[in-house]
């Protein structure tokens, strides 16, 4: 992975110095809440419902375990004990003061980390595909480029004050895993047909308030060219993007407001005067850069391994786990693993020091010292030899990292919610506890097979309710606190779309039940190996609404009490026995 | 009155004309002397204004420096107003002014102008800031150090941080 040179750890220690300071002035009153306010968001520090919350910025994802081991000390010496992984790829603290904050910074800086524009209207952390380098549909690694995009964005000074927040995101996969067509700009690193390299580039895709998918503004940027075409993208956006309406201010709505046609014409002409100069990237730069994400010391090994399905013949759990956590790697005899943060009785993305200190050894031991954040508040060993498997699954096993449910039911993302967000109409993850909870039972959920299910506390959509196979949004009511939204129909990836709501909304309580009514008329309508998205595609929305609305709900306390199983009987084996 | 002038702070007898909400840019009487109109008044009384010879003019910030294009050499300064300093365009003003429209002339940034925007400003092109006069100008002037070198190029720095040194690849940082 990327390391610092001197030039970059100076830039990261000098702004540990100026947010110091910055913090400094903020206490002796030198600095109104006001003026504080875009300082400390663009170092990723948030006053939220119990104190201060600080997100820590993971480049596209990529960590070491080094720094995740001091992930686990700012959990003990500055938070309660654990931290929360992102569906940003990023981890956040929820209990910091902010006295502690500038301390936290310069022991990021240590393990050449920070916190820069991880929030505020600026350039965020740029995402990425979790399997990048080792998929293996790769067709170009993405991550130099991300890296590249990365010092370039980092206190950009057009770009600091925008009219909002701005996410790139970077996939190189034929699969795109980083969901670009959902970012302000996504790019596909590609070939052409000479076998060149350059990026499609979809602009003013979003979820929030007004989910969009992305419009491609161009087919191919050649590479050399990328930073200045993106560049001359934001002076656009910054120019002309509305500043009146914080929930039009993004991106996407300017493209509508302009047509494609007309926003390509406008960057075409900034770009023209910035094409071929200074900023082009060169191939030396690009080669330095690519230097760090070239192959680790793979050895000679082949795919066949008679322990491994032998062992998988005699158990269960490690042949569900080898099903839904381990996914197939381009170089032969080793595997990617996907270390499940979503244990019931656990929020979706939260780990505790203790499992991140394991997590680092576990990367030590199986994966070159390297982990990945996924942008399911997942973890992922990508480089892990097959012949480990059944060892890094027992030691995942005993520290609750193996929950065989990856890409199923209770592989959820969920956002923080009403307990920790001021924006949050409504609780999160005690939702996503319930529905946990209901659909416990993993022969059922494997039965069910892919299905993402994602929950957003309000319509802002950090959840990305709008590209869950279902998804699930708190929304204002009168008289009630807590009511949902529920969608269906939305899908990330090179066949995304925006999910449609299927009616009246719920009760908290109610949820889990119009859930498991989705899931029936699935269960009755599917058709061979068909997922749950490929039904509702097929047949539409119309059966699923019918089925749902066709009875009525009890009340939210009815709901409440009647925590029936609804899984049916022949799951219910003594191994799978359900906890309620 | 003080301002920042090339990381110096200076004094400075330039006045700024800001219309009231009963003022009208083209019968508003500019005063004489050394005055900084808004576009909207030199775009109104042009006849009469170019015949000054100590003349600015400010622009707001949706308003676009290309308006100025052809007259650019005529002013003794330009001035970019930050309405709140969260407001960025400015600095996309300012590039576009010095890059695209090639005005070499004094840059100067006004309105809600901070200590910890003074960087990202001195990047973009202003090398004059009339910092907002309840605050320390002593106090702005740190604002131009807090860092010591960038990654990206903007008018400040021509070439990007990987043009200008020679940065360490994996086998040098092992």
């Amino acid at each position: 992975m990327y390391r610092y040179d001197e030039y970059d750890q100076q830039i990261v220690d000098e702004r540990v110095i100026q947010y110091r300071d910055q913090v400094r002035r903020r206490l002796a009153g030198e600095l109104t809440e006001d003026e504080f306010l875009p300082l400390r968001l663009q170092n990723g520090l948030y006053m939220q419902v119990h104190g201060y919350m600080l997100r820590i910025a993971v480049p596209y994802g990529l960590i070491s375990s080094k720094q995740m081991r001091m992930f686990a000390h700012i959990a003990r010496k500055y938070d309660r004990g654990y931290g929360h992984f992102t569906t940003r790829q990023n981890i956040q603290f929820n209990w910091l003061r902010l006295e502690d904050t500038p301390a936290i910074l310069a022991d990021l800086a240590s393990v050449e980390m920070h916190a820069i524009q991880t929030s505020g209207n600026c350039i965020r952390n740029i995402t990425s595909d979790e399997y990048a380098g080792v998929a293996q549909d790769e067709v170009v690694d993405p991550r130099p480029y991300a890296e590249i995009l990365r010092q370039w964005s980092t206190f950009h000074p057009e770009f600091a004050f925008l009219p909002r927040k701005f996410k790139i995101a970077i996939s190189g996969g034929k699969e795109d895993r980083a969901a670009i067509t959902a970012h302000d700009i996504g790019l596909s690193v590609t070939k052409n047909a000479q076998g060149e390299i350059g990026f499609r580039v979809l602009v003013g895709g979003g979820l929030g308030r007004t989910p969009i998918i992305g419009s491609e503004i161009c087919d191919f940027v050649p590479w050399q060219h990328i930073v200045t075409y993106v560049e001359s993208i934001l002076r656009i956006y910054n120019q002309y993007g509305r500043r009146d309406n914080k929930y039009k201010a993004r991106i996407k709505i300017l493209v509508k407001a302009l047509g494609i046609d007309e926003f390509r014409r406008q960057v075409e002409e900034d770009w023209a005067a910035s094409k071929d100069g200074p900023g082009t990237l060169t191939a030396e730069e690009l080669n330095r850069v690519a230097s760090f994400f070239t192959d680790p010391d793979y050895e000679s090994l082949t795919d066949h391994n008679s322990d491994l399905n032998e062992f998988k013949a005699d158990n269960r759990s490690f042949s569900n786990w080898m099903q839904r956590n381990v996914k197939p790697h381009r170089i032969p005899g080793y595997a990617i693993v996907v270390l499940s943060l979503k244990k019931l009785g656990v929020a979706p993305g939260d780990a505790t020091a203790e499992q991140m200190d394991k997590i680092a050894d576990l990367a030590e031991r199986y994966s070159f010292g390297e982990l990945r954040i996924t942008h399911k508040q997942n973890l992922v060993l990508a480089d892990v030899k097959q012949a480990d498997l059944i060892n890094l699954w027992k030691e995942a096993s005993a520290s609750a990292l193996a929950t065989p449910n990856i890409g199923l039911l209770t592989d959820m993302i969920s956002c923080p919610g009403a307990e920790f967000c001021t924006l949050a109409n409504a609780r999160s993850i005690p939702l996503a506890e319930l529905i946990a909870e209901r659909f416990d039972n993993l022969d059922f959920q494997h039965d069910i097979g892919d299905i993402e299910l994602n929950i957003s506390g309000c319509m802002n959509a950090c959840g990305q309710n709008h590209i869950g196979n279902i998804g699930i949004t708190g929304v204002e009511k009168k008289n009630h606190d807590e009511w949902y939204q529920v969608s269906i129909g939305g899908a990330k990836g090179n066949n995304s779309s925006i999910g449609k709501i299927i009616g009246p909304s719920f009760t908290f309580n109610q949820v889990p039940e119009a859930i498991d009514r989705l899931l029936q008329v699935y269960l009755r309508e599917r058709v061979e190996a068909e997922r749950f998205i490929d039904t509702v595609r097929r047949i539409g929305h119309e059966p699923f609404k019918e089925h749902v609305y066709a009875t009525s709900f009890g009340t939210d306390q009815e709901e409440a009490a009647d925590k029936k199983s609804v899984v049916p009987a022949q799951y219910s084996v003594p191994f799978y026995s359900p906890r309620f | 009155m003080k301002i920042i002038k090339n990381k110096v702070i200076v004094d400075d007898d330039w006045h700024v004309l800001r219309l009231n909400e009963q003022e009208a840019a083209d019968n508003i009487t500019v005063a004489s002397g050394k005055i900084i109109v808004p576009l909207k008044v030199w775009l109104a009384q042009r006849e009469t204004l170019q015949q000054r010879s100590d003349l600015g003019v400010w622009l707001s910030s949706d308003e676009r420096p290309e308006a100025l294009k052809n007259d650019l050499q005529r002013f003794s300064v330009i001035a970019v107003d930050f309405p709140k300093f969260a407001d960025g365009r400015g600095y996309s003003v300012a590039y576009n002014l010095r890059v695209h429209l090639g005005y070499t002339g004094e840059l100067r940034a006004i309105g809600d102008v901070l200590r910890d925007q003074l960087f990202y400003m001195q990047r973009v092109g202003f090398d004059a800031f009339a910092p907002r006069p309840d605050r320390h100008i002593e106090d702005a002037l740190k604002g131009f150090s807090d860092f010591s070198e960038v990654y990206q190029a903007s008018y400040d720095q021509k070439s990007p941080l990987f043009r200008r040194v020679q940065r360490k690849g994996r086998s040098a940082i092992g």
